[in-house]
């Protein structure tokens, strides 16, 4: 059977989209152009050091620092000595985990985190395991949650910290904050989350979701890249961290280094904007995701989507088309930017360990595509993009021995694989 | 990661893509890989029983773009050569021509895995038909 070429130009003009799409918003976002403009005067006329305690220069940046500090801390519900600056959530997650882990050692040695976490935290707790540290990794159930029963049942008296992500990054799917918060609250022990990818989407409370320390990441909300925060709470408990960068003492002494006051800036505005727009652009953003489901699974079938529904960023839908493999599917719709847990189109050539850890089985990972729907994608767009994932996963299929197999009736689950190459 | 132009070319306008008859007489099947490992390649070859030439070559292949890429060239240069000239083609001539990544080596070495696989079928099938027509014991041939 001969398939013939799809040209993505030709398409484009009648369907009134502009190409590529950008629909991987949870790997980066686009710098609202507001927020840009509240940033430029910072590099060229307002650029004093906002450390500069003698001058006007000093006096201009340390007020606009201080405005944004005050801009996150009303975002999440704290207050603003409780917001400290960082190069980015990777930074803020090693912070809070090591300072956390060095200033409680006498306490106690003992770690738990899950399996789906980021590799800033999971790494990070793995080179703590490496200082003596014990570390406990929960698996998560098939909706991609952890199950608050194993949590109560690893935590011992030598707990001095739980750090579980308010939302994946892969799946889109959230933890059960507030009671993971709850039950730390009550053993005494302290709760981090790695809340990047929630930070601005979805309401996130740091009292309401008894939370001592926070990451956040600007550039996953519209903000620039390069800059993050770390909410470390002062008050039921106060909490205390040994600073990983030394030298001039800046934030209260847990993070120095000249602060990158136009990134800061930038950090604030994005965080202003959530504040006002939150509620119905998450409205937006549920009905364009839900948009593109329902298309793509109502004109294909076996397509599965991971991780649990009801607890989901609304911009995030992962799906696994079954006997497609993920990197040609990409290169199918290589006019739109997605990304894919398939090995392939990892250096390691290792497929998601997020999608293993719901228990999918690796075929399912390899098929999987991850959308992120965000702030400037449109309906006509959603449209294009689901036409195209349809029409490449239909030819794709064609192409597929497994979909072949799968049609004849043939249980791929029962065959023996050739996997291992014969000896010639 | 960009793909040569002869990569992107196989896998928009794939050539021979089907199935052949695995029934035949005349056809050899190679089944290759694991959807575990998220490559898998079936390739068919149907041979003309008096020269052992490959007169035609099917396949299927779930898989990235350079598995697909490898296994539609691998159809491509059988078609017209003889069972024992195929199984002269290395996973190095197809790497070359694709201008394949070091990362994407092993595509190759799937595609050459499915000929040697889909060649070594229908040797099996033709000892077999020698011995159902020969009732003298004859050496089976070797795969």
């Amino acid at each position: 059977m001969s398939t013939t070429a799809i040209a993505p130009e030709e398409v484009n003009v009648s369907k009134g989209v502009k190409l590529p799409i950008y629909m991987d918003n949870h790997a980066t976002t686009r710098t609202d152009p507001r927020v840009v403009e509240e940033m430029l005067p910072f590099f060229t006329e307002n650029f004093g050091n906002a450390a500069s305690r003698n001058h006007e220069f000093g006096w201009v940046a340390e007020q606009a620092v201080e405005q944004a500090r005050e801009r996150i801390a009303k975002l999440i519900g704290a207050t603003s000595k409780e917001v400290i600056f960082t190069s980015g959530a990777t930074e803020s997650d090693n912070l809070a985990i090591k300072g956390v882990a060095e200033m409680y050692r006498e306490k106690g040695n003992h770690i738990i985190t899950q399996a789906t976490e980021h590799k800033a935290v999971l790494d990070t707790c793995k080179r703590l395991e490496k200082y003596g540290f014990r570390v406990t990794y929960l698996p998560v159930q098939k909706d991609g949650r952890i199950d608050l029963d194993d949590l109560k049942r690893a935590m011992d008296d030598k707990t001095i910290l739980v750090t579980i992500m308010t939302a994946n990054n892969e799946i889109g799917v959230l933890q059960p904050i507030r009671e993971i918060g709850a039950l730390c609250h009550e053993r005494g022990v302290l709760f981090h989350t790695d809340a990047v990818q929630a930070v601005g989407k979805v309401p996130f409370n740091v009292i309401q979701e008894n939370v001592d320390l926070a990451s956040i990441s600007a550039h996953k909300f519209y903000g620039p890249k390069g800059v993050g925060a770390l909410y470390v709470r002062r008050k039921n408990p106060r909490v205390q961290l040994v600073a990983q960068i030394d030298g001039g003492g800046h934030e209260r002494g847990m993070r120095s280094g000249t602060l990158n006051v136009p990134g800061i800036v930038g950090l604030g505005k994005a965080a202003a904007l959530a504040s006002e727009g939150m509620a119905e652009e998450a409205k937006q953003l549920a009905a364009l995701r839900d948009r593109l489901r329902d298309k793509i699974m109502g004109q294909l079938d076996e397509v599965y989507i991971n991780g649990s529904w009801e607890h989901r960023l609304p911009g995030n839908l992962n799906i696994s088309f079954a006997y497609v493999e993920g990197e040609s599917l990409l290169m199918g719709i290589n006019d739109i930017a997605v990304s894919s847990g398939s090995a392939c189109t990892s250096a390691t050539l290792e497929p998601s360990y997020v999608l293993k850890a719901l228990g999918a089985g690796d075929d399912l990972a390899h098929s999987s595509i991850r959308f992120g729907i965000g702030r400037f994608n449109t309906e006509a767009e959603v449209d294009y993009v689901a036409e195209r994932v349809v029409d490449t996963v239909n030819r794709l299929r064609e192409l597929s021995p497994l979909y072949e197999m799968a049609k004849e009736g043939i249980d791929l689950t029962k065959v023996q694989w050739a996997a291992e190459p014969s000896a010639h | 990661m960009a793909y040569s132009d002869k990569v992107l070319d196989h896998y928009t306008h794939p050539r021979n893509v089907g199935s052949l008859d695995k029934n035949s007489q005349e056809v050899g099947t190679g089944l290759v890989g694991a959807p575990e490992c998220g490559d898998v390649m079936k390739l068919q070859i149907k041979v003309n029983p008096t020269t052992s030439v490959i007169e035609d070559a099917k396949f299927k292949t779930f898989g990235c773009g350079s598995a697909i890429a490898s296994s539609s060239l691998a159809t491509e240069w059988v078609k017209g050569k003889t069972v024992d000239e195929a199984l002269q083609i290395k996973n190095t001539d197809i790497v070359k021509e694709l201008s394949l990544p070091p990362v994407k080596i092993h595509c190759s070495v799937l595609a050459e895995d499915a000929i040697r696989a889909a060649i070594g079928d229908w040797k099996k099938k033709q000892g077999q038909a020698q011995m159902e027509s020969a009732p003298v014991a004859q050496q089976a041939q070797a795969g």
